[in-house]
């Protein structure tokens, strides 16, 4: 496993990952579908874990894979309850596009 | 760690008290459970440990903060009593909600290990956004609630991404391994690029400017006693935290990242402060002067190693004051599908001890002596001075000017202005939650140096 990393070079890992992450920070901020968003956000947490998982191994360490179960969870939950939110706002407007979100202002 | 132990434990009874059908009990026992839990807690104040692994570290400078997020518990679950009146079935649910957010903001300032930190903010976060939008049936909260959903959830990543770079550099996620590997020569680059990437996060939550427009949104639209929390719980406890991480982490910050911290916090001020001359709902109003406390807040960054006692007694005087305004406004606007100021006229002569305490409250935000608020803004602009950053403190001083204009604003609503409405019956809890608060806000002013001594 370290001969593959050794050949890669963490640098790749680090740019694939700032790469995914760009791109789910650019989802959140331009599209404008909540569910879509939400998988951004989505894309944006798993690009961390999988620059986890490298330095990880790079490291020969367990502690970043252990923090790659915790990140899991955590962003599970997080989803259950942005969904539910996205639920009662369906059944408010009938509509989960962000741009009908715009009552306050000020 | 029994503080945190004993808290959750607190928040899973609630919730059986509803398996039971107990629900007249919950607040009273809530209450003396969380009075337990402060005691409790205090006892831990002078045996400083850590545990499983240093996960948690009880310092001094955590019970302190513990002891200031239970006090504010405390006047949060007393409020819920008359807030949530009309849904007494969920009753349970909401103070159960906040009990666990408390069990987060606990954690976040004990951590000892970064594992803890993202946890602790993770519990913080997920119970807000679901106190947020918890007014299902409401437009205003469902949009508040995904707002906050999305802005904190993005903060969450970025912090996440900041933990993620900073173990590649360092190779642990211990605190204190960490501080001590930061002090050697040679670091990869990725480990400042973690930092500024947490702090970045961190200036989310605590509504710095650049990153601050969810804020007034999230606040105006959320239900009064969320707003309550989030205005001073969530505020102090991001405050503190980013203040234990810097200090752990990082003990000479680099002179860019204090001129950065500068600027944010120069920003913060005068953003917040000219933004809320011009509103004209009081949440907003208080929203914008969170968001310039959180300038003033900063300034603490700019010393990490002596500013503590400054930070912990700027919070405590500031979110005491808030807690007290939020109880008047709960009772204002308790009838109101808005918060306008127009619902604030005359309270002066319908309701005068409930207007002299905000009055009061909105005095001591904007540093007024004999409230707390005022000895606050001296020694953090005494420290500061010493710190050098004597610019600083000129925007600072100009700035609290500048802030008694929006503040006036509201006291001269409710003593010049004709009432609208008669005057209706006030519930004990609103009273007593919103004396308690200021009368500990000016026993602060008058006795300071019980709070900044704790920390030095």
């Amino acid at each position: 496993m370290n001969n593959i990393l050794n050949e890669i070079g963490i640098e790749n890992y680090i740019f694939l990952s700032t790469i995914l992450f760009c791109i789910g920070i650019f989802g959140v901020l331009y599209r404008r579908n909540a569910i879509i968003v939400f998988m951004s956000i989505e894309i944006m947490l798993n690009a961390v874990n999988l620059l986890f998982v490298a330095f990880s191994t790079y490291h020969q360490d367990a502690q970043g894979q252990i923090f790659v179960f915790f990140s899991m969870a955590v962003a599970a939950a997080e989803v259950a309850v942005g969904l539910a939110i996205l639920v009662s706002i369906f059944r408010n407007l009938g509509s989960i596009d962000i741009n009908n979100l715009k009552n306050l202002k000020g | 760690m029994n503080t945190l132990i004993a808290i959750i434990g607190l928040g899973v009874l609630c919730l059986l008290f509803e398996i039971f059908e107990w629900r007249k009990a919950i607040i009273p026992v809530t209450v003396i459970g969380l009075l337990a839990v402060l005691g409790l807690n205090i006892s831990e104040f002078n045996s400083p440990e850590a545990y499983y692994n240093n996960m948690m570290i009880v310092s001094k400078f955590s019970t302190a903060f513990s002891a200031l997020f239970i006090i504010l518990t405390l006047f949060l679950v007393i409020l819920s009593h008359k807030f949530y009146e009309n849904q007494p079935g969920k009753l349970s649910d909401f103070i159960a909600i906040k009990i666990f957010l408390l069990a987060g903001a606990v954690a976040m300032v004990s951590f000892g290990n970064l594992a803890m930190f993202f946890l602790g903010i993770e519990i913080l976060s997920i119970a807000l956004y679901v106190l947020a939008s918890s007014s299902r049936q409401s437009v205003k909260s469902n949009e508040a609630g995904l707002k906050y959903f999305l802005m904190g959830s993005f903060a969450s990543g970025i912090i996440l991404f900041g933990i993620c770079l900073i173990y590649g550099a360092m190779g642990s996620f211990d605190v204190i391994e960490i501080s001590e590997l930061s002090r050697s020569a040679e670091l990869p680059i990725w480990f400042p690029i973690g930092i500024i990437l947490v702090a970045i996060g961190m200036f989310f939550k605590i509504a710095a400017v650049p990153f601050h427009f969810w804020a007034p949104d999230v606040y105006e639209g959320s239900p009064t006693l969320t707003t309550a929390l989030m205005s001073t719980l969530a505020k102090v406890v991001a405050i503190a935290t980013l203040f234990k991480l810097l200090n752990v982490m990082n003990a000479d910050l680099s002179p860019s990242f204090q001129l950065v911290i500068v600027i944010i916090s120069m920003a913060s001020m005068t953003v917040g402060n000219i933004m809320a001359l011009r509103q004209v709902n009081v949440k907003r109003i208080l929203a914008f002067s969170g968001i310039s406390h959180a300038g003033f807040m900063l300034m603490t960054l700019l010393s990490t190693t002596n500013a503590a006692g400054t930070l912990l007694y700027y919070t405590s005087a500031y979110a005491l004051a808030g807690i007290a305004a939020f109880s008047v406004i709960l009772y204002v606007c308790k009838h109101n599908e808005n918060e306008d100021i127009t619902n604030f006229h005359g309270l002066g002569k319908t309701n005068p001890l409930l207007a002299a305490i905000l009055t009061a409250s909105l005095l001591s935000m904007a540093g007024i002596p004999i409230f707390s608020g005022f000895f606050a803004k001296l020694f953090l602009f005494n420290q500061t001075i010493q710190a050098g950053y004597i610019a600083l403190v000129i925007v600072a001083v100009v700035n609290s000017i500048i802030s008694v204009g929006y503040y006036f604003k509201l006291i001269l609503a409710m003593y010049t202005k004709e009432a609208n409405e008669e005057r209706t019956a006030t519930p004990i809890t609103i009273y007593a939650v919103a004396v308690i608060a200021i009368v500990l806000n000016i026993a602060l002013g008058l006795f300071p140096s019980y709070v900044l001594d704790l920390l030095a």
